[in-house]
């Protein structure tokens, strides 16, 4: 029956849109999941038939002066078959009693581990930074530039530094030094930058409009960043912890490499790359295991974000 | 002790720069409680900068705005407004319910207390089945009346309203000016609405202040006393009366 309150008629589609909106969101993730794997398939295709069109030219022993030159060789040293690279997660390497996959993966907790901690801290010090920067606008303009220019200087550079400094300097906190804490805060140099310049433009991102609101209540400046300026700064935030958990993952593996720490990946794919011609694909495999670190942190990133940010951003449905 | 009460009030922006914009000149104005006073001019007639004032959002650079015989800033401090403006300005991060119970927060109700209100708040807006969705889940009337439950939520002795209902169409417009006034009839607080709309400014309000633009000042008080304020008072003839005694001083405030 059609309602002539045009205000009941509001709120019966507004219900229905509701429903529909969750429908949607399921078909939506389905429709993504079956994308992804398909790229995934697609990825596989194309390195599988490239490798056999290279291996067709080399039997017919004709020259295409494309392979080999600009797309790389296609024999097994520089392109393990998928089979084997895949086959090697089961292997046992020569010295070891565990299989490779079960290396890689403590391997990763424990790079994983260096990360997440350069993470956090880089979150800390870029929110302060950010905090402080929306507080007083004329530090921004003093203090931003150095903000930039300090990811200018190569990590590889400072790596070393850190870990020196980490040895010799650091023992005045409570607890003993130790190296891979050297690399955490290597990744906390690549994590807190995305952090700050976000939050600073996230912490400034509140409507006109709801600071009136806020200023009608005399609401005082802890209450209006609460509930205020640091909610509506959420989706700048998660953009950047988007950045900043992958690049605290590329920050640990090249610490790790550049400090010379042992028991994370970095240190394995640089291992694998010593040993490449006796076994290129374990160092395939081991790279392969980094990657999966990379999507599973950003992955962990979006998960929370459903979880904080939930259905305000979704579902607009009137 | 009136409402409000405002002595050759001024508003100078950017004054001694170039881009200086004389807002506001010698505003005098009383409101007594109880009240619902409707503020009318052409663009730029610094009408929202009035009530901006009256809020303490915003300082006069020369004169007086009390308010319940304290000053503006005062009141402001002491929580005495509900606020509501032409975009509904609700959280996205906040079910309709938290928003509607942010003022009592910042004010330390507990959250019995809160739940409480904005459930009757909602009660009194007939949206009491949409507490927990996300204001972006609602159309723009609805969220429009999840804004002024929220100013009104505290009981504030004066509420202050800026063209909230510019931005809807004209069905809800008018269901929402009849929710006002049913409203206001309930909880006898002070409105101060500004408006474009002729016939809205008569229909709900006790006085109509019309002002002329460049600098702002006000050109006519005109009382509406029209008693019944139903549907069909828009079709009666007293109610076009008033209209066209309000068009007509808007004319002369603009010549």
């Amino acid at each position: 029956m059609p309602s002539e309150d045009p205000l009941v008629r509001d709120q019966r589609s507004t219900q229905q849109a509701t429903s529909e909106a969750r429908r949607d969101a399921l078909a939506r993730m389905v429709r993504k999941t079956v994308t992804f794997v398909v790229f995934l398939a697609l990825l596989a295709g194309l390195y599988t038939g490239y490798k056999a069109f290279g291996q067709a030219i080399d039997d017919a022993q004709q020259d295409w002066a494309v392979v080999g030159s600009v797309l790389p060789r296609t024999d097994n040293l520089n392109m393990p078959p998928l089979s084997e690279i895949f086959g090697q997660f089961g292997e046992t390497p020569g010295g070891q009693d565990q299989i490779y996959i079960k290396i890689l993966f403590d391997e990763a907790l424990f790079t994983l581990r260096e990360a997440a901690v350069g993470f956090v801290v880089g979150l800390i010090i870029g929110m302060a930074i950010a905090l402080v920067l929306a507080q007083w606008r004329r530090l921004e303009q003093g203090l931003l530039p150095y903000v930039i220019a300090s990811q200018t200087i190569p990590l590889i550079a400072i790596a070393p530094i850190i870990v020196i400094w980490g040895r010799k300097n650091f023992d005045v906190f409570p607890w003993e030094w130790q190296n891979w804490m050297s690399v955490a805060i290597i990744a906390t140099y690549l994590t807190f930058f995305p952090v700050a310049v976000n939050g600073l433009r996230g912490l400034q991102a509140a409507r006109p409009e709801n600071k009136e609101l806020m200023a009608s209540y005399a609401a005082n400046w802890g209450q209006t960043l609460w509930r205020l300026r640091l909610p509506a700064s959420l989706p700048y935030l998660f953009a950047a912890f988007k950045i900043a958990a992958t690049s605290s993952i590329v920050g640990a593996i090249v610490g790790e490499i550049s400090a010379g720490v042992e028991g994370g990946l970095g240190r394995r794919i640089l291992r694998e790359a010593f040993n490449y011609t006796t076994g290129p694909d374990r160092l395939f495999a081991s790279v392969l295991g980094a990657a999966v670190l990379g999507i599973f942190v950003f992955l962990v990133v979006i998960g929370v974000e459903r979880l904080v940010v939930g259905r305000q951003g979704k579902g607009a449905v009137v | 002790m009136n409402a409000i009460e405002i002595c050759g009030a001024t508003k100078v922006f950017n004054r001694g720069r170039s881009n200086e914009v004389n807002a506001l000149a010698e505003i005098n104005l009383t409101v007594e409680p109880g009240e619902f006073i409707t503020l009318i001019g052409p663009s730029g007639c610094g009408k929202s900068t009035l009530l901006r004032l009256i809020g303490s959002l915003i300082a006069p650079s020369s004169g007086q705005v009390q308010v319940h015989g304290k000053a503006a800033e005062q009141a402001r401090l002491d929580r005495d407004y509900g606020m509501a403006f032409q975009t509904a300005g609700l959280f996205d991060w906040r079910t309709v319910a938290k928003n509607i119970e942010l003022p009592l927060e910042l004010m330390g109700w507990s959250r019995t207390k809160r739940r409480a209100r904005s459930a009757e708040m909602l009660e009194l807006v007939k949206l009491a089945e949409f507490a927990k969705h996300h204001p972006r889940e609602l159309s723009g009337g609805m969220q429009q009346r999840v804004a002024i439950a929220r100013a009104l939520a505290f009981s504030p002795v004066l509420l202050l309203m800026d063209e909230p209902f510019g931005a809807l169409d004209e069905m809800t417009r008018e269901h929402m000016q009849v929710e006002l006034l049913r409203i206001w009839e309930q909880t006898d607080t002070t409105v101060v609405f500004v408006t474009h709309s002729i016939p809205e400014a008569v229909f709900l309000s006790t006085r109509v202040v019309v002002m002329s633009a460049r600098p702002g000042a006000i050109a006519a008080n005109i009382a509406v006393d029209l008693d019944d304020r139903g549907v069909a008072l828009r079709d009666d003839p007293a109610f076009f009366k008033k209209v066209t005694e309000v068009r007509t001083a808007l004319r002369e405030a603009e010549a």
